[in-house]
């Protein structure tokens, strides 16, 4: 009579160990294939392994980290943005030009900016089309405006923005910091707070959503904004550290921060996400790409090729970890 | 005895305005940022073989090539820090975007690494820039234009593509050209892109409405499609500025063995690349009265000599020219005035 409830309890918690270990071994994913391409580098090149060398090697990496983070939120409500690297490279056009001239009129078109994503979360939601057609559409929409604003290569950031993205804090590089804060503070309001539990549960069981009396509608204008939001921040951080702008800089963001959720942790379906790991999967993504294969020193007509195939194996290691888990 | 030699090899430096300091060990590395058509691979070629001899004679310690897998600005961006990092002493850029690459290429000059930057140039100033002097080519062709027609009449004018500065500076020498030869009239201009396609549909497409053709000025690369235009039209074979393109050269051969048929031939030689690295190698020698602006000249054909250049063009690709170390030191000497 008392071997039989311990003998199921013995089951159920050995379940739930392997549970947590997996949870644990996919929330560590992330930052484990970060190491792995540190260590790699660090290889090839013990010089890049500096204060001097991580401000080069990461500081490009900050505003894919806030495109990735834009992606994150509509990938939490099942959505995918494909507009997201033209329209990065239309805030930075506009922060070249309007915001230095004229900082308020600079301003209103990018809040502007954001509430046009948010019309476009109520449009997706409210005709139900599927976001990768009508984004796809604003892709060439943002495209066009950045080449109306800026027709050839120029303009200049804004002094405030500059000194901003050259800071020099003490011992540890800025774009380290820049990153934890960014991961942090996403972590914080998505995970921890209970509307952040609705937003993420908007795109893992709408259903009881909608039944538990919450708003699909303004949950996924919520997911948009949030999306423009980061999206404006991600190409006033790219200007501020290319200092000049181009009307077609952002364009390889979309499928950047696409892979950076991905190899971050996060699913396309069900509003499984991780802040802190799709920001470390956006460094990782731009560690592996560039600096990795500059100092492996491969052959120019290979390193086109090389590039993708970086690429592919470190998401492949993450589809066969997360594998296991099941 | 000694004495002497060492004076005489002093003598020698001196001389040749060379070797101040050795540039043996030190690294240069090219970033590309693109590589995908017939005139970038002739531009990598060139640099191959110049650097490769250039490394095996010692002259510098190694010469990398780097091309970003996208024609995106930030990864080329990305790509220059990187090579900040790998501790090159010169860096050699075809930059895609000519401003908004500007903070990385700061951040590389206050590293104390020396940048070059041709064709795609920087606007930096802390950087390089070889450019070819496209404005002298267009008054040029109008100048060749003159021998061949010396009656004069009138002229078509084929663009480039629209909004870049070497289309703006071809179009310029052309119009100066024209004012300096009053018999001349540029009746008609079509935009052929520099492809020999959209250049024979342009011009088919103007053909019917203009008077007669004397000559066609041109910014290479649409040479050959404004031949086939004029023929298919009908209408008499004028004389075809060409812009060194072997299917532009072939033709003008086969025009030649028919009737003696005269023109000229000039276009920016994908070899400039070499001229950037020697350029880059000179600074690192030492020298300081190198201006950051270098203008330096187009390759041209003529009557005489573009025969002995055709078989050396591969087929569909571009005539070149390797630039020594001694066509850089007289380039830059001209550029000092």
């Amino acid at each position: 009579m008392t071997a039989a409830p311990i003998d199921t309890g013995f089951k159920g918690s050995a379940a739930r160990n392997a549970a947590a270990r997996a949870r644990l071994l996919r929330g560590l994913l992330p930052a484990l294939s970060l190491a792995l391409v540190l260590l790699a580098i660090a290889w090839l090149n013990p010089r890049a392994i500096s204060y001097f060398g991580f401000n080069l090697m990461l500081n490009l990496a900050i505003p894919i980290a806030l495109a990735t983070i834009a992606q994150m939120f509509v990938i939490a409500g099942n959505e995918l943005d494909l507009s997201i690297g033209t329209f990065v490279g239309f805030v930075g056009c506009v922060t070249a030009t309007w915001l230095k001239e004229a900082p308020l009129i600079g301003v209103l078109i990018l809040l502007g900016s954001i509430g046009v994503y948010a019309l476009l979360g109520a449009l997706i939601h409210l005709r139900n089309l599927p976001s990768i057609v009508v984004t796809l559409g604003m892709s060439f929409v943002w495209q066009g405006l950045a080449i109306l604003v800026l027709p050839k290569p120029g303009g200049k950031a804004p002094d405030w923005l500059l000194a901003i993205m050259s800071l020099k804090p003490p011992f540890v590089p800025f774009p380290i910091i820049a990153a934890l804060l960014i991961g942090l503070v996403v972590h914080f309001g998505l995970m921890r707070t209970s509307y952040g539990t609705i937003l993420r549960g908007s795109g893992g069981n709408p259903a009881a959503l909608r039944r538990a009396g919450w708003s699909l509608l303004w949950t996924k204008v919520a997911l948009f904004s949030l999306t423009g939001l980061f999206g404006v921040l991600s190409g006033m951080a790219l200007i501020g550290i290319t200092t000049s702008a181009d009307a077609n800089i952002g364009n390889g963001y979309t499928l950047l921060s696409i892979a950076g959720v991905i190899l971050g942790g996060g699913e396309f379906v069900g509003g499984r996400v991780s802040p802190i790991g799709a920001v470390i999967g956006a460094l990782t993504l731009a560690l592996a790409a560039s600096p990795l294969l500059t100092f492996m020193h491969i052959p120019p007509d290979w390193q086109v090729a090389a590039n993708g195939a970086i690429l592919i194996i470190v998401l492949a290691a993450r589809v066969l970890i997360s594998r296991k888990e099941r | 005895m000694k004495k002497l030699l060492v004076l005489s090899a002093l003598a020698a430096m001196l001389a040749s305005g060379t070797a101040l300091a050795d540039t043996s060990g030190k690294k240069i590395a090219f970033s590309n940022n693109y590589a995908g058509n017939s005139w970038r691979q002739a531009m990598l070629d060139s640099y191959g073989i110049v650097t490769k001899k250039a490394v095996d004679d010692k002259i510098v310690g190694a010469a990398d090539i780097f091309t970003t897998a996208d024609k995106e600005v930030p990864t080329q961006a990305a790509q220059v820090q990187n090579l900040i990092l790998q501790g090159y002493d010169a860096i050699v850029i075809n930059a895609a975007s000519p401003d908004a690459l500007n903070g990385a290429i700061k951040q590389a000059c206050d590293a104390g690494i020396v940048v070059v930057s041709f064709d795609g140039i920087v606007t930096e100033p802390c950087a390089y820039r070889v450019v070819v002097d496209f404005k002298d080519m267009g008054k040029q062709e109008v100048e060749q234009m003159a021998k061949f027609q010396p009656k004069g009449g009138n002229l078509l004018e084929i663009r480039g593509l629209a909004g870049t500065s070497i289309d703006d500076a071809i179009h310029a020498g052309i119009l100066e050209g024209v004012a300096a030869h009053p018999e001349f009239k540029i009746v008609g201009s079509v935009t052929g892109d520099w492809d020999q396609t959209t250049a024979q549909k342009a011009v088919a497409t103007i053909l019917p409405s203009l008077p007669e053709i004397v000559g066609v000025v041109d910014q290479g690369g649409d040479g050959y499609g404004a031949a086939q235009a004029f023929a298919a039209a009908g209408k008499p074979r004028p004389t075809i500025i060409m812009g060194n393109r072997q299917d532009e050269l072939k033709w003008w051969k086969e025009q030649k063995d028919k009737d003696g048929y005269q023109t000229w031939s000039a276009s920016i030689a994908p070899g400039v690349s070499s001229l950037a690295f020697w350029v880059a190698q000179q600074v690192l020698d030492g020298r300081k009265d190198i201006p950051h602006d270098l203008l330096v000249p187009y390759l041209a054909f003529t009557q005489d000599d573009f025969e002995a250049a055709l078989p050396k063009i591969k087929e569909g690709g571009v005539a070149t020219h390797e630039y020594s170390q001694e066509d850089a030191i007289a380039a830059i000497k001209a550029n000092i005035k």
